[in-house]
């Protein structure tokens, strides 16, 4: 549940902490999905900092999101090694495969695609994520297999 | 009972390594996760205990496991000592990653772990910084800065604490050497790491790691737990450590970026005078070093700095962790000193394309490193050497390109991904980058072409000496290489 107690008190575990509000907003992401709006105004009242701070904090990296995401997130790595090894291919069949486009969730909720710029897999590209789930030598059967197996895949 | 060791790397587990080892577990052998080798055209593999060593086994799926506990599997590749790609290579920083448990604290003394830091601690911090000094080490991030320099400039710099950052954003596509280490042999890691707090005079350091390596995440947290030398005072010396997480974005790699983030900013780079070795984290002096570098350090102490300036080429001292990957048959870690030809990692020990066609493209360096053409392929991997070809040697990340590669697509994905990845805060990459897109979508519609190369060309030169940081200088790198060694990509009949 997503309570402005829950929020505060994540801000608040980390009160004193030298450059706290980064590790603030990394711990509101991984247990909301993303960092609630209304997340900025408390997280700047609890660590004494402007609300501008906490939004462009927020709105500069990419892992934050605003909005929680679908059921099932996918990630495809669009990087240079996997784009040696048939990234690019893969990519595209995702987009087809989930119904939208990078960066967006598809109509019905089910599933978000993102762009990740490296894995660190790259010696088994081409790589991508399923709900966290890493995946290597991802040919587009295994990734459908993956999204299927975590729920997601339209009729 | 038959012991079974099977990695847990991400890498391995990506392609199936932890039900390989369930399927060992349940046919009742005693399975012990390592780090993996590095042969990731052979994982998942799995390497089983026997009177005359360790044999290997690989690619491997769950249901393989009872014919290799039988005797009678088709996936044996022999004594492991005798791999061939193994026993090509120098293993110093990456000698214990796949024989251990890397979370096994006993283990990692067995096998050598500790001795660096205990042979730093009985020498004076001055003495530290001088065999770091005399063993050449450069700084393995990228920028090949003389390490011993740096510490030294930390050391001496005025301020009542200091801090070890140690920059784990490991961003550059074709590169996992930080991430193999950081699962594999997180001991070694923090082990560099307290003899640089020695060295230097730091109570306190810091590792910022970036948030797509979740099981190194695991690892460092048990490791950061396990080490009797972190947290508390251990034979004198007072070292805490404590681990960051990054929040997606490629820039925090660069140290003044990173230090923002981990100041609980957004990471923007910050103009250079003051150097973080004065005035880094909090406006203190900081070592700012890559995950590497700092395991050399343990290394070099253990062995004595003569034995790292012993190895290599010209001024690239020691070995290089050279990560192979893309469109090669043996994708995988490769630790060599500095000096073997780019054609010998490529095509000896990479086996050349993993499609069969011919080699076209080679991208050394990270997204940030030229496109080598074959004529370049006889380069020695060395800094020096690279940097007077026109490249750049970075991490150490080789990435293979076969001839469907379309040059001018990478190019174009160069200033695509620096816009996507731009801090902001200096207008030649933050601008820059989005005009190169738009120039080289117009270069290769055809659009105007004469013109749209002299604005490109322009471009170049204003993003290469007016940016902040690497990340718009150092852009127009690959696309300059893509200009002028496949230059038939950019002249092609535009599509109507």
């Amino acid at each position: 549940m997503i309570t402005d107690d829950a929020i505060r008190e994540i801000a608040a575990a980390h009160i004193g902490v030298a450059g706290a509000l980064t590790p603030v907003l990394v711990a509101l992401n991984r247990r909301f999905g993303h960092v609630p709006p209304a997340a900025e105004q408390i997280v700047a009242d609890v660590l004494n900092l402007s609300r501008a701070d906490v939004a462009g904090a927020i709105s500069f990296y990419s892992d934050f999101r605003t909005r929680p995401p679908g059921a099932v997130v996918v990630q495809i790595c669009r990087s240079e090694a996997c784009q040696a090894a048939g990234g690019d291919a893969l990519a595209a069949h995702a987009e087809t495969q989930l119904g939208c486009a990078f960066g967006e969730t598809s109509g019905d909720g089910a599933a978000t695609l993102d762009a990740v710029y490296c894995f660190g897999n790259c010696a088994l590209a081409p790589a991508a994520a399923v709900n966290g789930r890493l995946l290597g030598r991802t040919s587009m059967t295994l990734l459908d297999a993956a999204i299927a197996d975590a729920g997601a895949l339209p009729e | 009972m038959t012991r079974v060791y099977v990695p847990k790397d991400s890498g391995a587990r990506s392609v199936g390594a932890d039900a390989v080892a369930a399927a060992f577990e349940a046919a009742g052998a005693e399975v012990v996760r390592t780090g993996s080798r590095g042969l990731y055209w052979l994982e998942p593999m799995a390497e089983i205990e026997t009177a005359d060593g360790r044999m290997a086994f690989g690619p491997l799926a769950g249901a393989d496991a009872a014919s290799v506990l039988a005797g009678n599997s088709a996936r044996g590749l022999g004594p492991v000592r005798d791999l061939p790609a193994l026993r090509a290579q120098t293993r110093k920083l990456f000698a214990r990653i796949g024989e251990i448990d890397p979370l096994d604290y006993g283990a990692y003394r067995a096998h050598g772990g500790e001795a660096g830091l205990r042979a730093a601690l009985a020498l004076s911090p001055g003495e530290v910084i001088e065999a770091i000094a005399a063993s050449g080490l450069r700084g393995r991030g990228g920028a090949g800065f003389p390490t011993g320099i740096k510490w030294r400039t930390v050391a001496e710099a005025a301020g009542p604490e200091k801090f070890i950052v140690c920059n784990a954003d490991e961003g550059d596509s074709g590169t996992f050497a930080d991430r193999m280490l950081m699962e594999g042999d997180p001991f070694l890691l923090l082990e560099g790491m307290a003899i640089a707090a020695h060295a230097v005079g730091a109570a306190k350091g810091f590792i910022y790691l970036r948030s797509e390596y979740p099981d190194a995440e695991a690892a460092l947290i048990a490791a950061i737990q396990a080490a009797p030398f972190v947290g508390g005072t251990w034979e004198g010396l007072r070292f805490d450590v404590e681990l960051r997480i990054g929040a997606g974005a490629y820039i925090c790699g660069e140290e003044t970026a990173l230090l923002e983030s981990l100041e609980g900013k957004r990471g923007m780079a910050r103009a250079k005078p003051p150097l973080p070795a004065i005035a880094g984290f909090m406006g203190a002096p900081t070592v700012v070093n890559n995950v590497l570098t700092l395991a050399a350090t343990a290394t070099i102490l253990a062995e004595g700095p003569a034995a790292h300036a012993a190895l290599g080429a010209g001024r690239s001292k020691g070995t290089m962790p050279f990560q192979l990957s893309g469109n090669v048959r043996r994708p995988g870690l490769y630790e060599m000193p500095f000096g073997l030809t780019l054609r010998t990692l490529v095509e000896g020990f990479g086996g050349g394309t993993a499609t069969g066609r011919p080699v076209r493209a080679v991208q050394v360096g990270g997204p940030l490193g030229a496109y080598f053409p074959n004529a370049l392929l006889d380069t020695p991997l060395d800094y020096e050497a690279f940097a007077a070809a026109g490249g750049m040697l970075g991490h150490g990340g080789v990435v293979v390109f076969d001839d469907t590669v379309d040059l001018a697509r990478q190019a174009r994905f160069a200033f695509a991904f620096c816009a996507h990845e731009s801090c902001g805060k200096c207008t030649p990459c933050r601008i820059g980058a989005q005009r190169g897109v738009e120039t080289i979508d117009r270069i290769v519609a055809g659009n105007d072409r004469a013109r749209q190369r002299e604005t490109l060309d322009d471009l170049l030169e204003v993003m290469r000496d007016g940016s902040l940081c690497a990340l718009g200088g150092l852009t127009p790198v690959p696309v300059e290489s893509a200009l002028k060694w496949f230059p038939e990509d950019f002249e092609k009949e535009a599509a109507r």
